[in-house]
């Protein structure tokens, strides 16, 4: 680029595009912003998205590829948008969090496969510098970490595999070897040679380390490793811009790399856990699923369990009501069953309110978007800082499809997988109304107390159906 | 170093600090959303994915960069249409608020 200021009129192409780019980041700022405050979040999407077309349409300029190759441009492009438009538009509210880290995954498979082309066609005619190889080697490297890691945790939440942590023996050993490689391939490849064939070997041991990575970690704890991937891949992306010398790719991937740490930091706060905690909790414990039979475990011990009727009469005639609504909730697609029940008990004069846990749902907000789809009003849901004061007062609460949320465990319980995460009071309620399909333990795989509290019912069954019923007990009563 | 080396690494360091500063104050119930929205973002790496293919040389570097251009595309597609439809969800509660 030129270093001073051209006295024509005109701007060179090689201007013109930067120009653009510089257009384009800013509108990547700017989004970024609008994201982040409820008012503008939608406009900050389409801002982005707007950023995002005009970098596209740059990017095609100076290119020179042959009929052929465009028609192979033009192919892959139809592909994508077609899968990507067809999977965001079918996907189930409930199946958002893996469907996120599915587009994430496949973003830092592109990153590493853009590397190792580049790589694979400019060492053929020269050597290169050392900080193209670093980049290289950076973004196939974390690039393949990511996709290998978001399909784990896509297998995990779509639960084709258990949620809970899978470990073996000799795992930090078998990972301290693969990261050893690593490291060693690729001071090889900066200092000492130029070899194709062990880029790829490099892209293979990544992407085993990837999937190595994320076994251990449980489902619960998903949302923050998914944050974390989407931030590797904005790394990647963005050393691909050095690879590449792309500028926009290169502030892209690095809003997000920088946002993105920001943010799962901020999960993690949001659920009381260090990151280091959440990545390495699992490993080094000799048993798979360890916790799990802390405190007891369920067999053997009884619990108290009613009738929708009795229940129902129970609410109808309670003064204040919390309802405490958890994946379960979303699964059984129960959210407009909730929100009926609600308004039965309104009618009645009943207080009722809604109990949102900073991570209710699979991730932090998503109960927010699944009870806005069902009209529920705003000023209903509570946050958790907000309510936790009133569980005391409530003569009854509704756990409807929660459990680790309301799992006192988390308070008293230091061996407990979820020891440390702030929860809701539930137990500080006059009475407590657990609705459970089965004494199965919840997503983080540990029993819950509460179930065992001598002022708890349990309502077994599906949500939805539960829920059904209890509103038309409610309305008899 | 070259010129355009430092001028990429400013740029890099630049858009590091701005990456934290633009959403140092987000509430909770966004911290999905903006994930999902900034996932759309590293969606860039399309334009990368592009150029390559354009210049690829030999069956194998085509291939490759082909597969690049289809995982780009659903990236960055898949990223925006699905953050919208999240927020969409927000915006239904907006006249409510302001009857009152």
């Amino acid at each position: 680029m030129s270093s001073y200021i051209v006295a024509t009129s005109g701007l060179t192409q090689s201007e013109g595009v930067h120009l653009a780019y510089l257009v384009a980041s800013v509108l990547f700022i700017l989004g970024l912003k609008q994201l982040s405050s409820p008012k503008g979040a939608r406009k900050g999407n389409i801002t982005a998205a707007v950023g995002m077309i005009i970098a596209l349409i740059t990017g095609l300029i100076g290119l020179h590829p042959s009929s052929g190759r465009v028609i192979l441009m033009v192919v892959g492009v139809a592909v994508g948008l077609l899968v990507g438009t067809l999977s965001a538009r079918k996907v189930k509210m409930t199946a958002m969090p893996q469907m996120v880290a599915a587009f994430n995954g496949v973003g830092g498979g592109a990153a590493a496969l853009v590397s190792v082309e580049e790589y694979m066609r400019l060492v053929a005619h020269s050597s290169q510098g050392v900080v193209f190889v670093i980049t290289v080697v950076f973004s196939v490297v974390v690039g393949s970490i990511s996709f290998a890691g978001s399909v784990i945790a896509f297998t995990k939440l779509q639960e084709l595999m258990t949620g809970r942590p899978i470990t073996y023996p000799g795992q930090q050993a078998v990972n301290g070897v693969v990261v050893v490689a690593i490291l060693s391939i690729g001071v090889y490849l900066v200092g000492f040679g130029t070899s194709v064939a062990l880029v790829v070997v490099l892209l293979a041991i990544a992407l085993f380390l990837g999937v190595a990575f994320v076994l251990p970690i449980g489902g619960a704890d998903m949302p923050v490793v998914i944050s974390m991937l989407n931030a590797f891949t904005g790394l990647a992306v963005a050393a691909t811009g050095f690879v590449l010398g792309n500028t926009v790719l290169i502030v892209g991937g690095t809003l997000v790399g920088a946002s993105g740490t920001l943010l799962t930091k901020m999960m993690g706060d949001s659920m009381g856990r260090s990151l280091g905690n959440v990545l390495f909790a699992a490993v080094g414990k000799a048993a798979p699923g360890a916790g799990a039979s802390t405190a007891g475990s369920a067999e053997g011990r009884s619990v108290r369990s009613g009738t929708p009727d009795d229940i129902g009469v129970m609410l109808a005639y309670s003064q204040k009501v919390i309802i405490v609504p958890g994946y379960g909730l979303a699964v059984a697609q129960a959210q407009h069953v909730a929100k009926e029940l609600a308004s039965a008990l309104e009618k009645r004069g009943v207080d009722v309110a809604y109990a949102i846990h900073p991570v209710a749902g699979r991730m932090p907000g998503h109960m927010n978007v699944l009870l806005a789809e069902a009209d529920v009003p705003y000023e209903q849901l509570k946050e958790m800082d907000e309510i936790n004061d009133q569980f005391k007062l409530a003569d009854a609460v509704l756990i409807v499809g929660a459990n680790d949320v309301v799992n006192p465990a988390a308070r008293s319980d230091a061996s407990s997988p979820i020891y440390g995460m702030p929860i809701l009071n539930a137990d500080e309620a006059k009475n407590i109304i657990f609705m459970k399909r089965s004494m199965r333990p919840g997503f983080a795989g540990v029993d819950n107390e509460l179930m065992f509290d001598p002022k708890t019912i349990m309502l077994f069954g599906d949500a939805k159906d539960s829920l059904t019923k209890l509103v038309a007990s409610v309305k008899a009563a | 170093m070259s010129n355009a080396l430092i001028e990429y690494i400013t740029v890099f360091v630049l858009a590091g600090f701005v990456g934290i500063e633009v959403i140092s104050k987000v509430p909770t119930i966004l911290h999905t959303p903006l994930m999902s929205g900034s996932n759309a973002i590293h969606g860039i790496i399309l334009v990368g994915a592009l150029a390559v293919e354009a210049n690829a040389h030999g069956t194998l570097q085509v291939v490759l960069g082909f597969l690049a251009i289809i995982l780009a595309t659903i990236n960055v597609v898949g990223g925006f249409v699905v953050t919208d439809r999240m927020l969409e969800m927000f915006k239904s509660r907006r006249p409510e608020q302001s009857k009152q």
